[in-house]
């Protein structure tokens, strides 16, 4: 097993390089000039020099490329020119928000999606397998915007003065205060961990548990439930009809029939022999659905007032801000090469016929 | 001597007629008798009429502001149907009831006082048109590349698939708003201005984000139909009909055209029906962020943007283009999945 885990990790070292060197190569090939693009008017020959030395855009672009692949090494991702903050700031600030809106989508298309496969394929053309099977493919087929917009209507407008009503926007109410985390813990600025702690800190809902602070931690809740409900539709529906899918074919098979000859019980059978092969292809799912996260969390975060991973990279490649698009597009990578790794071990863990393979 | 015939006849008539029900009859016959295959082909017809006869459907210009050309004309005056009066006030139908001394707008009035009925319906021809436009152009580059790919083998695969692989960690969305923004920067290059105008002459459509948006569709979406046709070509490749036409004499590229690809084409079809959903999602995100189509076009998601900051005033400007799509979306992924069903052949009898 160690052997699999380290050979997965040697294969995403040049995928890893590639992706450097093309979100760097993107990033320049993002045509206009930036400083046209930050200073307007201001613009001239004096000022663009000023402000190419000073962001290293006045060196040959080979050169630029080996200070940026060195300062990457050292975990210096650059200077936003839009923020004027370092872009690792910006990530300590930004990513936290979508990991969590990802994570509460993630765990809301596994939970029911997984749920309501299995119960479609245990009552095959049952009513409730005929309704989540109509219902998986209507969900399949809604927009992420325009099922956020119906979301935020109905909870906002028409569930309003109901215990049912969920708010539209932000991610907490106004006037929540957030306990910093690298107070509590009485890390100084410049302190190696001062940045994580930060992090962490931005994690709401971590942050709330942490401080067994339960107001912040229902207020995020419900601020997080829309966005992630909106995300998580179009993967929960995918979800669903794997699951159901994959089950159905497990449960033909010899083993299975196997199980129930020599007595065991029908959960027995179930959790035990079938689910654990008919789960393959929905681990697979997780593992694609990071790309898919991204890409609906540009959205959502428009439609939710989130400030998060997708609204900044909507953000920089419209304004041309080098930094934050070759940043942030490492990290999603690192995430996605990250992800795919977990899901390569998890299926070594499910089939240990794929790890000797 | 009377039977006789009657034995024979059937046999040299049964054997003939099985030999002509090729795949594609057999594919079409199973489709048809699809739940999911049928209401697709009933959406997708329904919307192809829509978008064929929007002139004659519609009410309104949908390009027309109405300020000044209709009395009372305000901005985003909700739905109005004087048929509608007629019926009991239910929930649904009441938001369409409105005093018969206003003018009529089946769908209401949007932020610049067009009719929203009609620009629906035209957004049924901006919509269809960019989907099949946008999977026209990857079904042809992707099976290009991946049939090149796994025909050749080799140093060219291996830089082609890694290519590929690149273009696909990068979430579609994000890499279509980076070459979509790219390109509306670069427009004033030579190169990119002839390129756009020969496609605005070719296809018809004035609005150069649209046309931008719909070369970023597309370049996102090649590299599923490469990896499709790849896999097709590879296992294709080592079948024995394949090294019969070799054995022939075949030139490559006759093997490639006449032997390989023909057979690779089911799985390419209905990634091909799938993708006109997902190219038609893509731009209307695009146009949602406005990035896209740009104003006045009528495009769905373009409309939703626009208006996406009065969805607590004016929720019906949301809800109709988003039923548009949503239909639209549904239609093909219909379609597609039934046609999933119908030419697997592993698929029937189930």
């Amino acid at each position: 097993m160690t052997k699999y885990i380290l050979q997965r990790f040697l294969t995403a070292i040049p995928v890893l390089i590639g992706i450097l060197f093309i979100t760097f190569a993107l990033a320049r090939l993002l045509p206009g000039d930036p400083c046209v693009a930050m200073l307007g008017e201001k613009a001239n020959e004096v000022t663009c020099a000023a402000f190419n030395a000073r962001y290293g855009l006045d060196k040959p672009i080979p050169i630029q490329f080996a200070i940026y692949f060195r300062d990457v090494l050292r975990g210096d991702l650059g200077l936003s020119f839009r923020y004027g903050r370092p872009v690792t700031d910006l990530i300590i600030e930004r990513l936290p928000v979508t990991i969590e809106l990802a994570f509460a989508a993630m765990f809301l298309a596994v939970l029911f999606g997984v749920t309501l496969g299995i119960i479609s394929a245990r009552k095959q053309n049952s009513f409730i397998d005929v309704a989540t099977m109509v219902g998986a493919t209507i969900g399949f087929s809604v927009p992420v915007f325009v099922l956020g917009l119906f979301l935020a209507y109905v909870f906002a407008i028409l569930l309003k003065d109901t215990p049912f009503s969920l708010p539209p926007s932000g991610r907490l109410s106004a006037g929540m205060a957030v306990p910093s985390l690298p107070a509590t813990l009485g890390l100084e600025k410049g302190h190696p961990l001062y940045g994580v702690a930060s992090f962490a800190s931005n994690l709401y809902l971590f942050n709330a548990i942490l401080h067994g602070d339960m107001a912040l931690f229902r207020d995020a809740i419900r601020h997080l439930i829309l966005p992630a409900l909106a995300l998580a539709t179009i993967p929960m529906s995918i979800i669903a009809r794997m699951t159901r899918s994959s089950l159905l074919e497990v449960i033909g098979q010899d083993y299975v029939r196997t199980a129930r000859a020599k007595g065991l019980g029908e959960q027995a059978v179930l959790f035990r022999h079938a689910l654990r092969n008919a789960l393959l292809p929905v681990v697979t799912i997780i593992g694609l659905s990071l790309g898919f996260l991204l890409s609906g969390a540009v959205l959502t975060e428009t439609i939710f007032g989130f400030s998060g991973v997708g609204r900044i990279l909507f953000d920089s490649i419209t304004s041309r801000d080098y930094a934050p698009i070759q940043g942030f597009t490492l990290i999603t990578a690192i995430g996605f090469l990250f992800l795919n790794l977990v899901v390569d071990i998890l299926y070594g863990f499910l089939d240990p016929r794929i790890r000797l393979g | 001597m009377v039977s006789q015939p009657r034995t024979v006849a059937p046999v040299e008539l049964v054997v003939p007629s099985r030999r002509s029900h090729s795949l594609w009859y057999e594919g079409v016959r199973a489709l048809l008798h699809r739940r999911s295959g049928q209401v697709g082909l009933i959406l997708i017809g329904f919307l192809v009429l829509v978008a064929v006869f929007a002139p004659q459907l519609s009410t309104h210009d949908p390009l027309q502001v109405l300020i000044g050309v209709e009395a009372n004309a305000r901005r985003r005056t909700p739905p109005c149907i004087y048929a509608a009066n007629r019926l009991p006030p239910l929930p649904v139908i009441r938001s369409f009831q409105c005093d018969p001394a206003l003018p009529q707008h089946y769908f209401g009035l949007d932020g610049n006082v067009r009719d929203l009925y009609s620009r629906v319906l035209y957004g049924a021809r901006v919509s269809l048109r960019v989907g099949f436009y946008v999977v026209f152009v990857a079904l042809v580059s992707g099976t290009l590349i991946g049939s090149l790919s796994g025909y050749v083998g080799g140093r060219i695969d291996n830089i082609l698939m890694r290519l590929m692989d690149i273009v696909l960690a990068f979430p579609s969305l994000i890499l279509a708003i980076a070459i979509n923004s790219a390109l509306l920067q670069a427009l004033d290059t030579s190169l990119l201005k002839t390129i756009i105008n020969g496609l605005r002459r070719l296809l018809g459509f004035e609005d150069v984000g649209l046309l931008t948006a719909l070369m970023a569709v597309s370049l996102v979406s090649i590299p599923t139909f490469a990896r499709l046709a790849r896999a097709s070509v590879l296992s294709i490749k080592e079948q024995e009909y394949v090294m019969a036409a070799r054995a022939l004499g075949a030139s490559h590229t006759r093997i490639l055209l006449r032997a390989i690809l023909p057979n690779a084409m089911a799985p390419l079809i209905v990634a091909a029906t799938l993708g006109v959903a997902s190219a038609i999602l893509d731009t209307a995100a695009l146009s949602f962020l406005g990035l896209g189509a740009q104003p006045p076009t009528p495009e769905w998601g373009a409309m939703i943007g626009a208006e996406r900051n009065q969805m607590f005033t004016a929720p019906h400007l949301i809800l109709f283009p988003g039923l548009a799509i949503i239909l639209t979306v549904l239609g093909f992924n219909l379609l597609g999945d039934g046609l999933r069903d119908a030419l697997d052949p592993r698929m029937k009898n189930r």
